[in-house]
């Protein structure tokens, strides 16, 4: 068995202690996915494990046996970046950038939820397609924090590129 | 952490041998358990991973949902006949934690999840007496305001920290267990124990039970039933008080109605009570009233947290009154 890291097949971590995050930053040298508080309270750390955002500190690598898991550095077509990387550096959704590639990797999480008609503690309906309003947007992202407060530019860019497609 | 050994069982049998040996724990999402294990709060030597078993919701013969120990909080809060029959659940649920951790949970994971009271996470600090049976408890005289006002003790006042739990707690939710003792089903009220002396022991399970399932009888009215979280921050922080209600009217008179309380106890807290004030009344806001003042009649207040008696009443009328009226009470 293996892990399947940004398409390629890696071994797990011989000792079960070792945290999905820890394996990608020390074991496969992604550095990447960032360590924040290291116990779910950040978000930092967000990762794709088969198209659903998780929280690789809360998760031990040996549990993900099998899995495909996509992480920031997973994301570029190359040289070309993806389209939430590219509206995070037009609408200043970062300014450190450390909380960045878990703000984006939960943000394609986001979008893959409200496609399938996932509902938020705000839903009004629930039978209803979900709308990403800004309210909707920041309780589902509400996760990942931002010390350095650009929260609003964040916001400004995942509703640009990730809005537009849901709504599609 | 602790070195342990990981297994990943391949069916149900192989699961309750694993789990049955001394020292295992059942892993589910490890949303709960591998934080405690960091902080040495629980040190299993071995953790046999059940987040793999078949996880399925499946309609009972009844009208009811089974619902696998295994599923995700995030697909039971999807599943269209949660979103329609059972909004409370749906709604409950997607109150909790981030959208992250509601992917990984589990639902049997939910269920077990400890206390966040932060004296019970401050090993190096703080005297706790579920941590650390017979050592004191610094939450009594300490900061407060998210503690316990019902069904407390002299030993410990933390709350049950799930929002999922106080939903099925509403619904009447029966608990499927297997495990050494065998199969058997016990109702969800049942399951979570006060802390009386004994505050180390949150469930009535035997070691290597094993939660599989949790079955949602039909509820006729529970299409009119809604959950509503209090906090200090809009989202992603534990209740300060919540409240599951359903309810159905009798023309204008409460026919038949469902509460529990979340924030407010050691245990998910079924407002019997509070639900036999209103039966049969009119849905007013004196009566919602009336029913919390009784629900609450024994409440003991702490330090940080006498609002937490008005607050609940508060949010009773709110909920009961868009419930029963369209408007909050």
């Amino acid at each position: 068995m293996s892990l399947i890291v940004n398409g390629t097949e890696v071994a797990p971590p011989a000792d079960p202690r070792v945290s999905l995050l820890d394996h990608l930053r020390e074991g496969l040298h992604l550095p990447g996915t960032k360590k924040g508080c290291n116990q779910g309270a950040c978000g930092a750390c967000t990762v794709l494990v088969d198209g659903d955002r998780i929280l690789s500190c809360l998760a031990l690598a040996v549990q993900y046996d099998g899995r495909r898991i996509t992480t920031i550095e997973g994301l570029a077509d190359d040289d070309a970046l993806h389209p939430l990387q590219t509206a995070f550096i037009e609408h200043d959704g970062f300014q450190c950038g450390y909380c960045t590639p878990g703000q984006i990797c939960s943000a394609i999480g986001m979008a893959a939820e409200a496609r399938r008609g996932v509902p938020s503690v705000l839903t009004g309906d629930l039978s209803a397609d979900i709308t990403l309003t800004r309210e909707e947007i920041q309780e589902r992202m509400s996760g990942n924090l931002c010390r350095c407060g650009a929260h609003n530019g964040i916001i400004n860019a995942i509703r640009a590129t990730v809005a537009a497609e849901v709504a599609a | 952490m602790t070195p342990f050994d990981y297994a990943r069982p391949t069916d149900l049998a192989e699961a309750l041998r694993m789990g049955a040996a001394a020292g295992a724990a059942y892993l589910g999402g490890g949303t709960n358990i591998v934080d405690l294990m960091r902080e040495r709060l629980a040190q299993p030597s071995a953790l046999v991973d059940v987040s793999t078993l078949p996880a399925t919701i499946a309609e009972t013969d009844g009208g009811g949902l089974m619902i696998g120990a295994a599923v995700r909080n995030t697909a039971l809060a999807e599943h269209p006949v949660v979103r329609s029959r059972y909004p409370v659940l749906a709604r409950a649920i997607l109150a909790g934690a981030s959208a992250q951790i509601r992917n990984m949970a589990t639902v049997g994971g939910n269920v077990l999840q400890r206390t966040r009271c932060t004296y019970f996470y401050d090993a190096e600090g703080s005297s706790c007496n579920k941590r650390a049976p017979g050592q004191g408890c610094d939450a009594v005289g300490g900061f407060n305001r998210i503690h316990a006002v019902l069904g407390t003790s002299d030993a410990c006042v933390a709350t049950h920290p799930s929002d999922m739990c106080v939903a099925l707690a509403a619904l009447d939710a029966i608990v499927h267990i297997d495990g050494p003792l065998g199969q058997r089903t016990m109702p969800f009220g049942d399951l979570h124990r006060l802390p009386g002396d004994q505050p180390d022991r949150d469930t009535v399970l035997a070691p290597g039970d094993l939660i599989v399932a949790i079955e949602l009888p039909p509820l006729r009215f529970g299409a009119s039933s809604t959950y509503r979280k209090v906090r200090d921050r809009a989202s992603y922080a534990f209740a300060l008080i919540s409240v599951a209600a359903a309810v159905e009217m009798d023309g204008d008179r409460i026919g038949d109605v469902r509460i529990a309380f979340g924030g407010v106890a050691p245990k998910p807290w079924r407002a019997l009570t509070a639900e036999a004030a209103l039966r049969g009344g009119p849905a007013t806001a004196q009566a919602f009233r009336d029913a919390a003042a009784a629900e609450f009649a024994d409440a003991r207040v702490l330090r940080d947290n006498s609002f937490k008696p008005v607050l609940a009443s508060r949010t009773l009328a709110a909920v009961l009154g868009t419930l029963t009226t369209g408007e909050a009470a």
